[in-house]
């Protein structure tokens, strides 16, 4: 028998595999194909303090290694979250939930935290300074320092829950930028989101997504992930949720002996909605393959 | 939702750029629900609308407008798809009344067809009008007719039946109607006619099944996933 168990910030979990935010909605349509409460946790749909339609249509392009979207953060808004999301979710998933909270200020994350803070089911929240598709917010906290660190901080002084900060990998230095976050009080990060891409239409010569450019995901980025986690685990000391591109077992254990503790699964779902259940139950037949009986005994096992 | 590899049981041309394919698949469908087909090679599905099924095969008429249905138009039976299905809400054809009107332009009537044969085996004649750009697009009137209805075709360059798009048919009246084709065509409809109905739209889809939230749209009762709340819209909802 292996041992799939990861603590990610004070929380045990019985395997590292977390549907990422936004390939998963709130869970329940998931529920619907298999239990996810064999998960070890799952990353719930950005939320912001207001509803948000998003962008116009097409939000959504493809290429070789992936896809990319520009939905830009549409969500019900924090208090419909509370009110009719959570409720639903709770019904169908019994482990703590990561809550995603992003926001265009300051004043926005804090009070998006601050009303989740209340909800009893969430046990991290995921801050989210990295959402490529929308202006004005997102990443331009992700980009720079000082603003990540005001981020932080202010999070910080409104929940004892762990707070992990998801960065953007359109930086020069994430590992500066991870620093920067576990200095202002970051209890972990998640990484790495979308790649800023940009498709165009040869027949009408114009952008393929309305919002002109978009989110890079899928396969595509695993060895992009995988340096950055890498670069990450030789910066900070906080745990690290790795992301990027993971769709099978490997990948994970991958990520992990990059340095992440627990890791991620995104686009791998929308191609394959059982694709996160399958990577937890064929976990324990890999490890056992690579000869890993405990998997924390691997994480940054590759430094 | 399932997902299955079916054999490809039937693969062929029927104009130009339209494609019949048969699947050895067995499944409840609506009409208007749509398959998710993965490509080798290719990252995302391709949504496509189921035309007929039996109790042992799915057919789908499927336009070559990319790379992705290029290669789908060079399988050979035998070969195998991974398919997604059933996916969508599909038409509602208990609001039929007695004499409801289908409407469809180009590749658009495929899943008008299933609504047909739906309707013919509830014991209610629709009347069909059919689009096409031009007399060699013409696809599945003849389909329609061998269900023993009444069908119009038009053709904007006047070179088969009506001259012109579905709107310039003279008799629009219905009990009700069921449109899926080009969103020019759906508007059109949407402006003529004045009895209620459901339309079916087309978006650039991320996953097909509601996760993603890459085709969403405003309605008049909140916001829609064109693949999981749709495809089909009632016309009272729809916010142009």
């Amino acid at each position: 028998m292996v041992d799939t168990r990861v603590t990610l910030c004070g929380i045990e979990m019985d395997n590292p595999v977390i549907p990422a935010s936004g390939t998963f909605g709130f869970g329940y349509e998931f529920a619907e194909l298999y239990d996810i409460n064999c998960l070890g946790t799952f990353s719930f749909k950005g939320t912001t303090a207001e509803p948000r339609f998003g962008n116009a249509t097409p939000r959504i392009a493809e290429f070789e290694g992936g896809l990319l979207n520009a939905v830009g953060l549409q969500n019900p808004g924090v208090d419909a979250v509370i009110a009719k999301e959570l409720p639903k979710l709770r019904e169908v998933f019994h482990k703590p939930v990561m809550a995603n909270v992003s926001g265009f200020s300051v004043e926005e994350y804090v009070t998006v935290v601050e009303k989740l803070d209340t909800c009893p089911e969430i046990g991290w929240f995921e801050v989210n300074i990295s959402c490529p598709n929308v202006h004005g917010g997102g990443m331009s906290f992700g980009t720079d320092p000082k603003a990540a660190e005001e981020v932080v901080c202010a999070v910080r002084r409104v929940t004892k829950k762990p707070v992990i900060i998801k960065l953007t990998p359109n930086v020069t230095s994430i590992a500066d930028m991870a620093k920067a976050v576990e200095a202002a009080g970051a209890d972990g990060v998640s990484l790495i989101n979308t790649v800023l891409g940009m498709r165009l239409d040869l027949k009408k010569r114009k952008p393929l997504l309305a919002n002109t450019t978009g989110g890079m995901s899928g396969p595509a980025l695993l060895p992009l992930a995988v340096r950055m986690v890498w670069q990450v685990y030789n910066a900070v000391s906080v745990p690290i949720v790795g992301l990027g591109g993971v769709s099978t077992a490997e990948d994970v254990i991958e990520l992990m002996l990059a340095g992440a503790t627990a890791v991620q699964v995104g686009s791998a779902n929308l191609v394959d909605p059982w694709a996160a259940e399958k990577i937890v139950h064929t976990l324990p037949e890999t490890m056992e393959k690579y000869g890993i009986k405990k998997l924390t005994d691997i994480i940054g096992g590759a430094h | 939702m399932k997902n299955v590899v079916c054999p490809i049981l039937e693969n062929r041309a029927l104009t130009a750029t339209v494609w019949r394919m048969r699947l050895g698949v067995s499944c409840e469908l609506k009409p208007g629900q749509f398959l998710n087909i993965a490509l080798a090679g290719k990252y995302l599905r391709r949504p496509i609308s189921v035309c007929d099924w039996d109790k042992e095969s799915v057919t789908i008429l499927y336009k070559v407008v990319g790379r992705g249905t290029e290669q789908m138009s060079r399988m050979a039976p035998g070969e195998c798809l991974d398919v997604l299905l059933p996916l969508g809400n599909g038409f509602d054809p208990d609001c039929a009344g007695d004499a409801p009107l289908l409407i469809g332009g180009g590749v658009g009537c495929p899943p008008i067809f299933g609504l047909a044969r739906t309707l013919v085996a509830r014991g209610i004649k629709p009347r069909v009008i059919l689009g096409f750009n031009t007399a060699s697009e013409i696809i599945l009137a003849d389909d329609f007719r061998s269900l023993g209805l009444k069908v119009t075709v038009t053709t904007a360059d006047g070179s088969e039946g009506v001259s012109g798009f579905v709107t310039d048919v003279e008799d629009l009246s219905c009990s009700y109607y069921y449109a899926c084709g080009p969103e020019p065509m759906l508007r059109a409809v949407y402006n003529k006619i004045e009895a209620s109905g459901e339309l079916s739209f087309e978006e650039r889809m991320g996953c097909g099944f509601g996760a993603c939230m890459g085709c969403s749209c405003k309605t008049k009762y909140g916001n829609k996933r064109i693949c999981k709340d749709g495809p089909v819209l009632k016309k009272e909802e729809i916010v142009w």
